[in-house]
This record gives structure tokens, C-alpha cells and sequence, in this order.
């Protein structure tokens, strides 16, 4: 039946949880028509629009840019539109995020993750008079941060992350991976600072490479290498050895 | 249980032996000190009681543990000092478990033969503890 255009049963099995009436998470089944070139998050529109409206979740760009649409498919964290039927099978369970508060179904709650990201501040901090162009930068100066501006903050590393599991204070991969953006970059003078938040017990060190933040990208940022050149970077006190 | 790949499984691994590897680091003060606050005699007679084939057994597991632990301990310090290790860390994971294995089968002969009456280190090597 399968073929790799044509129309396909999905057999998909969400976690359900909706505080105001379920005392506990449960899993429900749902059959759904699919194409193969289909993405998740159109199987998932398919059944709230078709089968029950009650099931939540969130989506905005639908085109791996927002990164709001993150969530557990067959045990790994993925994009929801960025997975196309053909790829994941007939038969596929989808759950929330580990590692963040669920809210209702598969939204988890993201405020957390948010205040930990702005702990690094994530911004330009350049305490000279602004130039009048632009602070200019060489290609391998801008090339030694390019990979982690790509981050889209989807949370997707960092609810793949067993230290995150066990310690929600811990900062997190995104975060660093965030600083790092920062820390490389020619124009910012906020290094040394973010180095120190870095350096602290819920920094960088709680980190055990275990590289399922690396796995789990959907930008195929290389985290766990980013937050090894940020521990570098903080070891030797400077950037250039990193 | 996330479905992680090569690294997730590693560093389980390690926390498992590393864990393993305390408990008997902890047996083991227990039972040199009884040397020094209990008796010579109770001391030899709880020695003994490694050499017994049950505790041989358990013994091949602190081997693979120990060899796990060190190795893949390597492989941590690679991934923390030499910027290309990330490349290679599932390769390194699998050399880790070669060299474990590879470790493993001749120290386990030595641990295992005397069960069966096989002495590999000589006569005196396993008469005295052999059960």
C-alpha cells in the first residue's frame, strides 16, 4: 500500500494530557490519510481538523524557521515540519518535549528555557561609540561563529539532554550555544562575562558530551562541539585556542 | 527512555561502571581494614571468600567495568582537549568497546579458569584461594 507519493494510512500514537480533566497523561491512537511527501505537522492539522479539535499543539512558520513545533517522534526530538510521512513510517508515537513542564497535550512550557537563554545575554555588547558604517569583520572572523547563529531556539537539544533531565537549574545546550554565537565573535566585548556565567557550577560544566543535543538539531548545529570550544574558552582564558 | 544513539549509551555505560567500580572500591577498604581493627584470621578468611567461584564470576564484571570505565574515561578527556574528537565519537565509542573486550577475555581467563580447576598462573597461583 505504502508507495512514496501515494496516499498511506499513518498510525499515530500521541500523548494526551489536558489538566482541566485528565489526572494523568495517556496515550491515544488516531488513523490518519497521508501522503508520503506530507510533513508531521500536516498529519497532526489533519487530525484537529478532521478528529478532534482537542488535540494542541503549536506551529507557526511550518517551515523550520520559527521552531516552535518541536516535539518527541519515536523517542527523538525532531521538527514537526520538517519530517515527512515517507521518513518516519506508518506507524509513529509523538509525545512532548522531555525536560519541560507539559501545558496541554504536546505544549510544554518554554518560560524556563527562555529565562535561561537570557542569562547569557544573548546580544551584542560593545561598550564603543557605534562607527559610523557597519563594525566590520573578516570572512574568517565571522566564519569562526557562523554555525551557531543558525540556532532557532526550538528547545530541541536541550530536551534531549539527560543533564537537563536531572537538573532543570542547569543552563542548558541552547544557551550555550547561544553564548558561543557571542563569545566568537570579533565585534562583542562581553566575553569575559558571559564566561563567567559560564564558568559557574550550573555552567558549562554539568555538560557530559553526551551528544544527544548534537543528534537532536534540526539545524545541524554540532552543540556538543560548541559547548566543548566555550569550556575550552573559559579553561585557557582565551578564545583563540578554543 | 530517550532514543539516543552511540553517546547517550556511553555515557550510561559509564555512569553504570563508575558506580559498579565505587561499590567494590568501598567492599574492598571494608576488607583491608579488617586486617588492621579486626583480626589476620578474619582477614585472610574474608579474602577467601573472593576466590570462590560465585564471587569470581561477579569479579569478570569489575574487569569489564574497570576496563569500560578507563577507557571510554579517554575518550572523555579526547572529546574535552582535541577540537576534532566530536568527528570521531562514535568511532571512539566502538574502539572503546574492542579494547574493552580485547582487555576482558585474557584477565577473565585468569579470573575464571581456577573454577575449573585450571591454574594459568602456576600451582601456588590459585591453590590456596580455590573453593
Amino acid at each position: 500500500m505504502a508507495t512514496a507519493t501515494g496516499t498511506r494510512t499513518i498510525h499515530i500514537k500521541v500523548k494526551r494530557y489536558q489538566p482541566d480533566k485528565d489526572a494523568k497523561p495517556y496515550w491515544q491512537d488516531f488513523a490518519v490519510q497521508a501522503e508520503g511527501n506530507d510533513r508531521l505537522v500536516d498529519v497532526l492539522n489533519k487530525i484537529k481538523w478532521e478528529q478532534d479539535g482537542t488535540l494542541t499543539f503549536r506551529r507557526s512558520c511550518v517551515h523550520g524557521v520559527c521552531g516552535s513545533d518541536a516535539m518527541r517522534v519515536n523517542g527523538r526530538n525532531r521538527l514537526a515540519c520538517k519530517l515527512l510521512v515517507n521518513d518516519i513510517g506508518a506507524r509513529v508515537t509523538v509525545e512532548p518535549m522531555l525536560g519541560f513542564p507539559v501545558i496541554r497535550d504536546l505544549v510544554v512550557d518554554m518560560e524556563p528555557f527562555f529565562a535561561k537563554y537570557e542569562k547569557v545575554k544573548p546580544y551584542l555588547m560593545n561598550d564603543e561609540p557605534a562607527p559610523r558604517t557597519e563594525r566590520l569583520q573578516s570572512p574568517e572572523q565571522r566564519e569562526r561563529y557562523d554555525e551557531t547563529t543558525k540556532c532557532i531556539l526550538c528547545g530541541a537539544c536541550t530536551g534531549s539532554c539527560p543533564s537537563v533531565w536531572a537538573n532543570p537549574d542547569w543552563v542548558g545546550p541552547a544557551s550555550i550555544v547561544n553564548a558561543h554565537r557571542f563569545i566568537f565573535d570579533s565585534r562583542d566585548h562581553g566575553g569575559a562575562e558571559r564566561m563567567q556565567i559560564l564558568g559557574d557550577r550550573n555552567g558549562v560544566w554539568r555538560c557530559r558530551t553526551i551528544f544527544n543535543c548534537s543528534e537532536a538539531c534540526p539545524r545541524g548545529i554540532h552543540v556538543t562541539d560548541a559547548i566543548e570550544e566555550v569550556k575550552r574558552a573559559i579553561m585557557f582564558g582565551t578564545t583563540d585556542i578554543a | 527512555m530517550y532514543r539516543g544513539q552511540s553517546g547517550q549509551w556511553s555515557w550510561l555505560f559509564h555512569r553504570i561502571t563508575g558506580m559498579g567500580v565505587l561499590l567494590f572500591l568501598l567492599v574492598h577498604i571494608v576488607d583491608i581494614t579488617l586486617i588492621g581493627f579486626v583480626s589476620g584470621k578474619v582477614y585472610d578468611d574474608a579474602l577467601r571468600v573472593f576466590s570462590t567461584g560465585i564471587v569470581r564470576l561477579v569479579s569478570l564484571a569489575l574487569i569489564a567495568a574497570v576496563l569500560y570505565h578507563a577507557f571510554n574515561g579517554v575518550r572523555i578527556i579526547l572529546v574535552d582537549f582535541w577540537p576534532a574528537a566530536h568527528k570521531f565519537q562514535r568511532q571512539m565509542f566502538i574502539g572503546v568497546l574492542v579494547l574493552t573486550i580485547a582487555g576482558f577475555i585474557p584477565m577473565g581467563f585468569f579470573v575464571v579458569a581456577p573454577i575449573f580447576g585450571h591454574c594459568p598462573t602456576g600451582p601456588n597461583g590459585c591453590q590456596p584461594f580455590l573453593i
